[in-house]
């Protein structure tokens, strides 16, 4: 199995770093002829605005969207704004998700924050019992769900923060800033 | 739900989303949004871009809040602003304003020559400037959550962040092949805390973020800049002081994406139109010089 990292800008580093640690192949991808052989793909967090732009420029919109197509995507933070079909203002999306965004959704940098997350499938999926720790950082929510996206995860006062598409999958928060490498675990079990 | 803002996780991750790519100066919420639109992850909202607070002199201080909350209002990404090395009140305004990160800069005039602001205090994070991985980590120990090695601000000649660049990696490399009961006479000599000198013996590289400053003009300055090994740029008088801001700012942005594929370098350095004029370091004196300030 081999995982690409989109690599145009952000902490693709740590979704590297992640995959080695699960023995996985990982590779960089810049570039449209990068996807070749690629089983499924991550979509680090960053700018959403400077990965949109820098996916125009260099042609891989239509790449991503045939890619996703078929193989499995995930995207963290601003992978997850640039997977949604609508973030209400104008900026490149890859509209794979039938997910709606609200960008910064807590307010700036000093509202960050950290928290733990009951989410049943995830604990399922990987065998475990233990809460999500979950880092958000000038984070998105997932406004709404439409079509075949399911809720994965959601705060308590019920904003959404991951959905699930199929082989698609979209999380508001980091699981490449901690060491807990369950969510990478997840996602692997969606790529065919 | 229990929930933690501020967190030593919180100050690092943000810088870790800002890897792979170029903070811009900009002075007006127009050249905000010409940066935005560019690509920029960031932008530093400034009164002065460096080279214009070199040739006006006086006292430089943090900006006034009014024109930092109209570059905040006008762009969808992470602002930062600078207050002087040791003006912690400054920080404090910064830090109710709401941005984003506090750059405690040496091109500010400093405003205490012994005493870095205690970082720890507070929530929103900071980046420093350092010339060497001792100065890094003692900025890193008073809790800056990001690096930036200091250059020469306002020059447009990139010789100083080459050699700020160098010093540090070169220190970490050499750190790297020590052994471990070596590491307290290294600690002792380069002036830095002897647990970040262990941890950064262990990841091989910098606890945080670095990203290079002080210099960077064209695409091809950034792109050095990424192949010595930096985790991204800062570009200040660079782009606002060219004679094309947007479109060089797209190259810079492009060049730092792809800064190990020359062909890729070379079509985006074309047509860019006249790049800041710029100063010659090594003819400068010393007294013009900023990067020495702070310790």
């Amino acid at each position: 199995m081999k995982i690409g990292v989109l690599a145009l800008q952000g902490d693709f580093a740590e979704h590297v770093a992640a995959l080695k640690k699960l023995n996985v192949e990982a590779s960089e991808v810049r570039l449209p002829e990068h996807l070749k052989g690629l089983d499924g793909l991550i979509i680090p967090g960053g700018e959403s605005t400077t990965i949109g732009k820098l996916a125009v420029a260099y042609h891989l919109m239509d790449s991503l969207k045939v890619f996703g197509q078929r193989r499995a995507i995930w995207g963290t933070c601003a992978g997850a704004i640039f997977l949604s079909k609508d973030v209400s203002r104008d900026q490149p999306l890859l509209g794979l998700m039938d997910i709606k965004v609200q960008r910064n959704a807590f307010g700036r940098q000093i509202d960050s924050f950290e928290t733990d997350l009951d989410i049943p499938e995830l604990k399922q999926a990987t065998g475990t019992t233990d809460d999500y720790h979950a880092v958000f950082i000038r984070a998105p929510i997932i406004e709404s769900v439409s079509g075949d996206a399911k809720i994965l995860a959601s705060i308590p006062d019920g904003r959404i923060v991951a959905a699930q598409q199929g082989h698609l999958l979209a999380t508001s928060f980091h699981p490449e800033l901690t060491d807990d490498l369950r969510f990478h675990k997840y996602f692997l079990t969606m790529v065919d | 739900m229990q929930v933690k803002t501020g967190t030593w996780t919180e100050k690092k991750g943000l810088a870790q989303m800002l890897k792979g790519g170029v903070i811009m100066d900009v002075v007006t919420a127009e050249h905000a949004k010409i940066a935005e639109d560019a690509g920029a992850c960031a932008v530093m909202a400034l009164e002065r871009v460096p080279a214009d607070i070199r040739a006006n002199g006086g006292v430089a201080r943090m900006s006034d809040p009014e024109l930092i909350l109209k570059i905040i209002d006008s762009v969808s990404i992470p602002v930062m602003a600078k207050c002087r090395i040791g003006h912690f009140v400054e920080a404090q305004i910064l830090e109710a304003l709401g941005v984003d990160y506090i750059d405690e800069s040496e091109v500010l005039t400093p405003a205490d020559e012994s005493n870095h602001i205690l970082k720890h205090n507070f929530k929103v994070p900071f980046v420093c400037g350092c010339r060497n991985l001792g100065e890094a980590l003692r900025r890193v120990g008073e809790g800056a959550a990001m690096i930036r090695t200091k250059g020469e601000a306002g020059t447009g000649d990139v010789v100083e962040a080459v050699r700020h660049a160098r010093t540090v990696l070169g220190d970490i490399r050499k750190l790297t092949t020590m052994a471990d009961e070596e590491l307290m006479r290294y600690a002792k000599e380069i002036g830095a805390p002897y647990e970040l000198v262990k941890e950064t013996k262990e990841l091989g590289r910098m606890p945080v973020v670095n990203f290079a400053a002080g210099g960077v003009a064209t695409p091809a300055d950034a792109a050095l800049m990424m192949q010595l090994g930096v985790d991204g740029v800062f570009v200040g008088s660079g782009i606002f002081k060219s004679g094309d801001p947007a479109r060089r700012a797209q190259a810079i942005v492009k060049a730092v994406t792809h800064y190990q594929d020359a062909s890729i370098l070379a079509e985006v350095s074309k047509n860019l139109g006249e790049a800041m004029v710029g100063r010659n370091v090594s003819q400068m004196p010393e007294a013009e010089k900023i990067a020495g300030r702070g310790w």
